[in-house]
């Protein structure tokens, strides 16, 4: 996309900086420099931003648990210096590449060995169509947000090839409801994206991103998730990302204290690193999705604060988001498989059913102006909240209050 | 260009060849996904944009999770294909029907001209005229592939499900 000079210069840095790089080439080659340029920045960064999270996550799971969490690794010949703890990931990493590998000596060979290597290499291509700020998209695509769950599919792929592949009992079954927890959370993901682009009418990221410019007053952005179909759909997909992200509450798959670890019984060493790696950028990338359907993507949340380049913003919202996640792992307790399926099955999909009515509700009424604007906002809310509290109640009755049987 | 779509062929043909001679029909299933993308890549190739991700999301995605789940219900124990050479009746068999299907398809190949004068191509269908289309002409298509497909999911249910009385509520 062409830069406009009137942006400040933190804002076109980025690309002034990729421009100059590749201003150095010939113009045969120049393409190739461009493209790779991306990919290099994206797995800087978001490799980065992957080794940044997890010791984010331990240290901020440590607090939560009134510990401390690692703080001990500094820098080797600098001894007095210890970065709180900072350079953990990095000790992490040389020990997971350093250890074992072992492979089972019946295991099918190839499959083993290309089940981390697929479920990390599809992980990443998520990034390609994520508007990271006004101008910092890698790929414009048409058909950006399809591409996205395309690109999503083939972790299931993955999981399946590492528990069939260990020839293992306990990874093939534990695979097997790991890709009945994917597939069953995979619909509700994509319905409830679904009512945005019904509501902007396109299927490019980009394009969803500008849509939510602009703000009312000055200080109100309006960004899909402050509008009711908008928040309803936002929660359906926080709570569908957690599950394909194998994130507590939903991190049956890899439950490690009931089942040893699942489909990663037989992995070992970077393998089995590989898989969190995967995990973690899986899950970036989903918050980014989000960010940019629901949270305005790069957008400034009130005018006055456009000044600041809009890729950090993207970036703040991404560790919000994080945060926000190891939070919930932090306070809730895992599900069991059935609760699983049934939260997706009997109360989710038929949310996002009716809420994909609802934004077509919202569409229709566009128009509507003065005192229908608040007639407006009232039905597309009472759309929501009382199929809501109406499904709740009916899938809950019986369950509570609970009576234990074999405890007093 | 060209180079791309020997490439993109290639894969195609190999992983969906060394599909049919795989003995082990989890391999062979894997494989016949990795021709699904070849096609999906094949599709992107020809500027088909919408179609490749729609291809990948319901093949890679969701189809191949149903021939593997079909794979692993349904045969108990080895999943080695039994390859055993059966009767000189189905060896016939096989290559005439072979035969027949390869002629039909070699026919309609060979009957279609393909050097057709080259048209100016018309300018790339953005998503939104796609979905304009499918909404508005061929909205009741779409509407009847729907029904089709809930039906065969109703009715493979149906066959799938077996009526037991329920446990006892413990």
């Amino acid at each position: 996309m062409s830069v406009v000079a009137t942006d400040s210069f933190l804002e076109r840095a980025p690309l002034l900086f990729r421009d100059w790089i590749v201003g150095h080439f010939p113009v045969a080659l120049q393409w190739l420099v461009h493209h790779l340029l991306t990919i290099t920045a994206i797995l800087t960064v978001f490799g980065l931003f992957f080794a940044f999270t997890t010791i984010a996550e331990r240290k901020l799971l440590a607090r939560l648990q009134n510990r401390l969490g690692p703080n001990r690794s500094g820098l080797p010949w600098f001894r007095t210096l210890k970065l709180w703890g900072l350079t953990q990931p990095f000790a992490d990493a040389i020990k997971a590449i350093t250890k074992e590998d072992i492979v089972p000596a019946v295991a099918d060979q190839v499959l083993h060995f290309l089940a981390p290597v697929v479920i990390v290499a599809f992980s990443l291509l998520g990034f390609a169509v994520l508007p990271f700020g006004r101008y910092l998209i890698p790929v414009e695509l048409d058909a950006a947000i399809l591409y996205f769950f395309a690109a999503g599919t083939a972790t299931e792929l993955a999981i399946f090839m590492a528990g069939w592949g260990s020839r293992n009992k306990y990874s093939l079954l534990a695979a097997m409801r790991a890709l009945a927890q994917l597939i069953s959370y995979e619909l509700p993901l994509i319905l409830s994206v679904v009512p945005v682009v019904l509501v902007t009418g396109t299927l490019s990221t980009r394009d969803i991103a500008l849509a939510q410019g602009g703000w009312t007053w000055g200080v109100l952005p309006h960004w899909h998730v402050f509008t009711p179909w908008g928040f309803a759909g936002f929660l359906i997909f926080l709570v569908a990302a957690l599950a394909e992200s194998n994130r507590s509450p939903f991190d049956l798959p890899e439950a490690e204290s009931e089942l040893i670890a699942g489909h990663l019984t037989e992995y070992s060493g970077f393998k089995y690193a590989l898989f969190f790696m995967a995990e973690y950028f899986g899950l970036t990338a989903l918050s980014g999705l989000g960010i940019t359907v629901f949270l305005g993507g790069w957008q400034a949340p009130c005018a006055f604060l456009e000044f600041i380049p809009s890729w950090l913003w993207f970036m703040g919202k991404l560790a919000g988001m994080i945060v926000f996640f190891i939070w919930i792992r932090g306070t809730l307790l895992r599900l069991r498989i059935d609760q699983l399926t049934r939260l997706a099955w009997q109360f989710l999909v038929p949310l996002a059913l009716l809420n994909l009515g609802n934004a077509a509700f919202w569409a229709l009424t566009s128009g509507w102006t003065g005192p229908l604007a608040l007639a407006r906002w009232a039905i597309s809310a009472a759309i929501v909240i009382v199929p809501f509290f109406l499904l709740g109640r009916r899938l809950t009755a019986g369950y509570a209050p609970r009576t234990y049987r074999y405890a007093a | 260009m060209s180079f791309a779509l020997l490439l993109i062929a290639l894969v195609l043909l190999g992983s969906a060849a060394a599909a049919m001679l795989s003995r082990n029909l989890i391999h062979s299933a894997l494989l016949l996904t990795g021709a699904w993308a070849g096609i999906a890549a094949f599709y992107l190739w020809a500027g088909a944009e919408f179609v490749a991700f729609a291809q990948v999301l319901v093949y890679v995605g969701a189809v191949s999770m149903v021939v593997l789940f079909a794979v692993l219900l349904t045969r108990q124990g080895a999943t080695a294909a039994p390859v055993e050479f059966d009767s000189y009746k189905r060896v016939v068999g096989s290559i005439i029907t072979a035969g027949g299907v390869g002629g039909v398809l070699l026919g309609a190949i060979f009957g279609t001209p393909l050097d057709v004068p080259a048209a100016p191509s018309p300018a790339a269908l953005t998503v939104r005229q796609l979905g304009l289309q499918l909404m508005g002409p061929y909205a009741a298509a779409l509407l009847i592939v729907g029904v089709i497909l809930t039906v065969a999911l109703l009715g493979a249910i149906v066959i799938a499900a077996v009526d037991k009385p329920e446990d006892p509520a413990p």
